[in-house]
């Protein structure tokens, strides 16, 4: 059995007295594409931000590739990771926002090549032909010179996943990428990311989208408020659930 | 029952009256006439001394108290977005004492007359004989008389820059916070460092809502730099007042003051269009020309 690239064991996190995460414990085996579901405020995202270290756990441990997030470990003594470091480990794990966040000063070009020159450092000709390459992939080789608002809302999220694979991650998290899109646009992104599964990508994808869940991941995870209420493969989590809580919310949801 | 059918076959073929935009003839014909009366009774007042204005508009004295004005207002608006933009990044720190020292300056800064801290600077001698580099309490390096170091020029610099840095501060301050937060949280997912994304996320698209009241409070340091005249130091404004003590002719040489003072208000202003118009990159509803 491989080593998980992402390990989360008793995953907590608080906002003051307000506790949104309780004892989350999961894995994602590379190559794995792992769906959250739930209902809203069941604290999906929060994990997904806890995962990039946007969000500091209050309590438990996560891993991302055998690496603690947030600490370094040299000899018997965990260090808690200075900016530019939590910075580097970003750069490794791709993140896709429901809301997009392109850089809205710099076209789409500009975005995809943004992380490459200036954090990794590379050649902005080697970078622009590569980003030129990943636009195509994505569909959007044409629209590389259009700001983000001169593009829909379907072509600005797949900009961002280009922007987020322009860094090569070992781990991409979708944060419900398709919540803030008309309905027609859905398909389009939804697509994109079938690719990349199907590419072997190791995905962890927060999701309202059932059809794609059942279809594309490997493991769905149902949370409830703030707990990991049950994990299993698609095809058992939506024909055979065993909590009530998980048959109360598909119930709503595929009706 | 029957619904009256509009006789649409006949109302396609009617001609369409636009609307009549009667107000407007009538502003353009009551501001015309208001134009024509303040602009010929000014030409024909001989008590505006239209010749001695031009005798005076680019005589020695009033260009290079215009040169100094110029010099005055660029080198305390540089100083002051320089100081201004540090003390808003200070003030929006984590580290809370950054940011009660950012906070602290703006309140002192803005708090006290500009005049004041002019002539505060001017006397530094007065408070501060010497000044010296070295390690406090400890051996001195390196010392100079402050008189030497204090001129009028770089009291009136240290004066206007120091205040109105204070004011940046805010400006810029609200323009970093009108950029919304997912713009920060993208360039974290990238693995940018809070360094980095400020100078290439941030800060580029806060220049959109800093420049306009920047244009402000350039304009207003062109008119501000004339406080230091309680210096000694000459500009515009002090130029022509010291003409008009000798000659007696006030009206005229604050004409010639004026005119300077709007035709430095004009090209500022031209700047500032074409800085907006390069700086509205990628904003919805403006029609930018794509590049590539």
């Amino acid at each position: 059995m491989n080593e998980p690239l992402l390990r989360a064991v008793g995953v907590s996190k608080s906002f003051g007295a307000h506790e949104v995460l309780t004892d989350v414990s999961l894995t994602v085996a590379p190559g794995e594409v792992s769906c959250i579901i739930g209902p809203s405020g069941s604290g999906k995202s929060t994990f997904l931000r806890c995962v990039n270290h946007l969000e500091k756990v209050s309590g438990g441990q996560l891993w991302v590739d055998g690496e603690r997030v947030g600490y370094r470990r040299k000899g018997d003594k965990l260090y808690e990771l200075r900016e530019h470091e939590t910075a580097k480990r970003r750069a490794d794990i791709g993140m896709v926002f429901q809301q997009f966040n392109l850089f809205a000063h710099k076209t789409a070009l500009e975005n995809v090549i943004e992380g490459p020159v200036v954090v990794r450092r590379r050649d902005k000709r080697q970078a622009t032909e590569r980003a030129m390459a990943l636009l195509e992939r994505v569909g959007l080789a044409d629209r590389a010179g259009h700001y983000p608002s001169q593009l829909s809302g379907g072509q600005q999220q797949r900009v961002a996943i280009a922007r987020a694979l322009a860094m090569e991650p070992k781990l991409m998290l979708f944060d419900e990428p398709t919540s803030a899109l008309d309905p027609e646009l859905v398909g389009e992104v939804l697509d994109v990311m079938k690719d990349l599964a199907r590419e072997g990508m190791t995905m962890l994808v927060v999701t309202h989208e059932m059809g794609f869940a059942r279809e594309v991941a490997d493991t769905v995870h149902f949370m409830a408020d703030g707990r990991l209420v049950e994990s299993a493969a698609p095809a058992e989590l939506f024909g055979n659930p065993r909590h009530e809580r998980t048959r109360g919310f598909l119930s709503k949801v595929l009706a | 029952m029957t619904v009256a059918t509009p006789p649409r076959t006949q109302e396609q073929d009617l001609p369409v009256v636009p609307v009549r935009h009667g107000g407007r003839w009538v502003a353009a014909a009551a501001i015309a006439v208001l134009v024509v009366w303040v602009v010929g009774s000014m030409a024909s007042n001989e008590r505006f001394q239209w010749d001695v204005v031009g005798e005076y508009l680019f005589s020695e004295q009033i260009l290079r108290g215009l040169g100094n004005t110029v010099l005055l207002t660029f080198c305390a608006m540089l100083l002051a977005s320089v100081l201004g933009t540090i003390v808003a990044i200070g003030r929006l720190s984590e580290n809370p004492i950054v940011s009660r020292a950012a906070w602290t300056y703006a309140w002192l800064f803005r708090g006290t007359p500009a005049i004041v801290q002019l002539l505060f600077w001017f006397f530094l001698a007065a408070l501060v004989p010497t000044l010296g580099f070295g390690i406090p309490f400890g051996p001195t390096f390196f010392q100079v008389d402050t008189n030497t170091v204090i001129s009028a020029f770089t009291a009136a610099i240290l004066g206007l820059g120091l205040n109105e840095a204070a004011y940046t501060s805010e400006i810029v301050r609200s323009g970093l916070l009108s950029v919304p937060a997912g713009q920060r949280e993208a360039a974290k997912s990238i693995g940018m460092t809070s360094g980095q994304s400020l100078r290439r996320i941030v800060l580029p698209q806060a220049l959109r809502v800093i420049v306009p009241p920047m244009g402000n409070e350039t304009i207003g340091m062109l008119k501000t730099s004339s406080l230091v005249i309680v210096i000694g130091f000459t500009e515009l404004m002090t130029s022509a007042s010291q003409i008009y003590s000798r000659n007696y002719q006030t009206i005229p040489l604050l004409v010639v003051a004026a005119i300077w003072y709007l035709a430095l208000t004009a090209v500022l202003s031209i700047g500032q269009y074409f800085l907006e118009k390069r700086l509205s990159r990628g904003v919805a509803g403006q029609r930018t020309v794509v590049a590539k």
